[in-house]
């Protein structure tokens, strides 16, 4: 059974407007970490706060175990949320914020006690009981915030971008460490964030949002590899996907795809292209090539490609190199409907 | 060198306000009472404490005193219970909240003494608008009806209501800036947490809230202690002195009645319990600019 469940869930916020979400069809495995990835303005957020039940539906139905509670309050629906500024509350001790949601639920002094050291040793933040959040380091409110998430044992975990006012060396280690502990806790989760990154590391699946529509669901390799549309494909990945337009269609490849002479004689099928390197960035580990295609069907098109930095290739600024795509990196697309499409001959 | 005296010529307005009308008065006032200058009397001599032991031997005295503790906790408390409600009330957007918050605001903005005037005709003996609804609606008789500001009982709770209507606005205002403060966040994650409606109010936004209530309610106990438009235009302190506080006892002993020093004596009470007032004040408002 699914753990959430939505069913044509449509948020207008303005009448008349556009939707901030529209019929989204969503279905959460049992366990699942499941992450809605997106820029900001696709309704991912508005998506999670309608599961919390802190935003109203304009339409369509939230299932959580199987149950419709559009109609039930946050606190009817058994869930947890994480927010991104963590929303701890500032006049209670670290302690008193965890057991706050167990003495809404009237548990008993000693029960509460027993499940926050549960769930500070969970965290390694006992020393921290007595100190008022302001006293708290952004990794240690980040804890008490997931400490006071999971005393309750809920039956779903909601997280929206908890690691985005982490620095970036903390949340590198912070995400491993949440990735790891939701797999100790075996709770579905759902995670909001925009950064693709952290959704590719830690989401089992992904859910791309833009405009408030979903555009593709699937584990992070699919979503990569396979990308629904030209959204997605540009999206995820960084530098995007090229994408180049011509007779008809929309051809898509990944620049670590576009790959320089003598690699590409290795790939079996594959189509080359001529490329004029503009500039290079050299990045320790790769370095990534800007320029434009010469010749063929993609004239002046402007393409990108990585290439790791061991390729010992000799290529330098201006000049014009035979680069070569394996057929199989292809992808296709409509161009009216930007969605992918059959694979075709690749325009040479 | 146009900045040097610019400074001071700017503020030399504020100072000589607070010296010419406050600063002096407050000296005069510990001068005459420990004097016996009446109005008209010629000369002053000193009589040490004598109007002191002679006021606090006056019944009126002790009865004000005990009227001036009962009239500003009590008007103190039902401001604060109906400043809460009004600003959660008005927290949250609903349509004709704009028009809301002006009326609510009015009688702040009306002069209290015009205010009081209307209340003074609204509990009037003989046309009283509430009497008139309630013997209409057969809640009283129509010759046994309430007379507000005749009966003791009745006249301080009708001053301490009036007081309180008057000062509704000014403190609703102040918690509606408290409650604004609060991220959104907050009362949503009490909500997700489980809290309801009064377990969040009570847990959450009010202790978050305390010290911008504490400055509503020291500000408002001072206003509140030190005056006696209310009680002057609605009561005269009366009947029996049910109503007299200290601030009208020593208008109408000193002013009024002409006894200068004793009714500097009686206003002189007050001094020590607005410094305790005032410490508190001063120690919240340096506390929330810290934290």
């Amino acid at each position: 059974m699914a753990i959430v469940e939505t069913r044509k869930l449509t948020k207008v916020f303005k009448r008349g407007n556009v939707g901030a979400v529209n019929n989204v069809d969503l279905e959460s495995r049992e366990g699942e970490f499941l992450v809605l990835l997106g820029p900001s303005g696709s309704g991912k957020t508005t998506l999670l706060r309608m599961i919390a039940g802190l935003e109203e539906p304009t339409s369509g139905d939230i299932l959580i175990g199987g149950r419709v509670v559009n109609d039930l309050t946050p606190r009817e629906r058994g869930i947890a949320m994480v927010f991104q500024s963590y929303a701890l509350y500032p006049h209670l001790t670290a302690f008193k914020n965890i057991v706050f949601p167990l003495k809404a639920q009237g548990i008993a002094k000693a029960e509460r006690q027993k499940r926050a050291d549960w769930a500070a040793s969970l965290l390694g933040i006992k020393h921290l009981f007595q100190r008022k959040p302001r006293e708290l380091s952004g990794g240690e409110r980040q804890r008490v915030a997931l400490a006071r998430a999971i005393v309750r044992e809920p039956s779903l975990f909601l997280l929206d971008e908890p690691l985005s006012n982490l620095d970036a060396k903390l949340r590198a280690s912070a995400r491993e460490e949440l990735e790891q502990f939701q797999k100790r806790i075996g709770t579905t989760a759902i995670y909001v964030t925009h950064d693709q990154v952290e959704a590719m590391a830690m989401g089992d699946r992904v859910v791309v949002m833009s405009q408030g529509s979903v555009r593709q669901i699937g584990t992070p390799a699919v979503v990569y590899d396979e990308p629904a549309d030209t959204f997605v494909a540009t999206f995820l990945g960084s530098p995007p996907m090229n994408i180049l337009p011509a007779n008809g269609v929309i051809v898509g490849f990944r620049p670590e795809h576009f790959l320089p002479p003598g690699v590409a004689e290795r790939l079996g099928e594959h189509v080359s292209y001529q490329f004029r390197v503009t500039h290079s960035e050299y990045l320790g580990a790769e370095r990534i090539l800007y320029g434009t295609m010469e010749g063929g069907a993609f004239n002046e098109r402007k393409v990108i490609s990585r290439i790791p930095a061991t390729h010992g290739a000799e290529i330098s600024d201006g000049n014009v190199y035979s680069f070569a795509v394996a057929n199989r990196d292809l992808k296709f697309f409509d161009p009216k409907t930007e969605k992918r499409t059959a694979a075709a001959r690749p325009p040479s | 060198m146009r900045q040097r005296w610019l400074g001071p010529a700017m503020f030399m307005p504020a100072i000589l306000y607070i010296f010419a009308l406050v600063g002096v008065p407050f000296v005069m006032a510990f001068v005459y009472s420990v004097s016996d200058v009446k109005i008209g009397s010629e000369g002053y001599h000193f009589v040490g404490l004598h109007n002191f032991t002679s006021v606090i031997d006056s019944p009126s005295f002790r009865q004000a005193v005990k009227n001036s503790f009962i009239f500003t906790i009590s008007s103190q408390i039902l401001v604060l219970i109906g400043a809460n409600i009004l600003a959660l009330a008005l927290r949250d957007a609903f349509p004709g909240r704009r028009f809301m918050r002006f009326l609510v605001l009015l009688p702040w903005v009306a002069p209290v003494s015009i205010g009081s005037i209307g209340w003074k005709w609204i509990l009037d003996s003989v046309y009283s608008v509430v009497n008139w609804v309630l013997v209409r609606f057969h809640f009283v008789k129509e010759f046994d009806a309430p007379v507000w500001l005749g009966i003791p009982k009745l006249a301080i709770i009708s001053v301490i209501l009036v007081h309180t209507w008057h000062m509704l606005p000014f403190a609703t205002v102040i918690l509606l800036a408290g409650l604004t403060a609060i991220p959104r966040d907050i009362p949503e994650a009490a909500a997700v947490d489980g809290a309801g409606f009064f377990r969040t109010l009570f847990q959450i936004t009010i202790p978050m809230m305390l010290p911008i209530i504490n400055v509503a309610v020291l500000f408002g106990a001072i206003f509140t202690f030190t005056d006696m438009t209310v009680i002057y235009i609605l009561t005269r302190g009366g009947p029996f002195d049910s109503t007299q506080v200290i601030p009208s006892l020593a208008f109408f002993t000193g002013i009024l009645g002409s006894d200068l020093s004793e009714g500097a004596a009686i206003s002189i009470f007050m001094v020590p319990l607005l410094v305790i007032v005032s410490y508190f004040m001063l120690r919240t408002a340096h506390r929330a600019e810290v934290t």
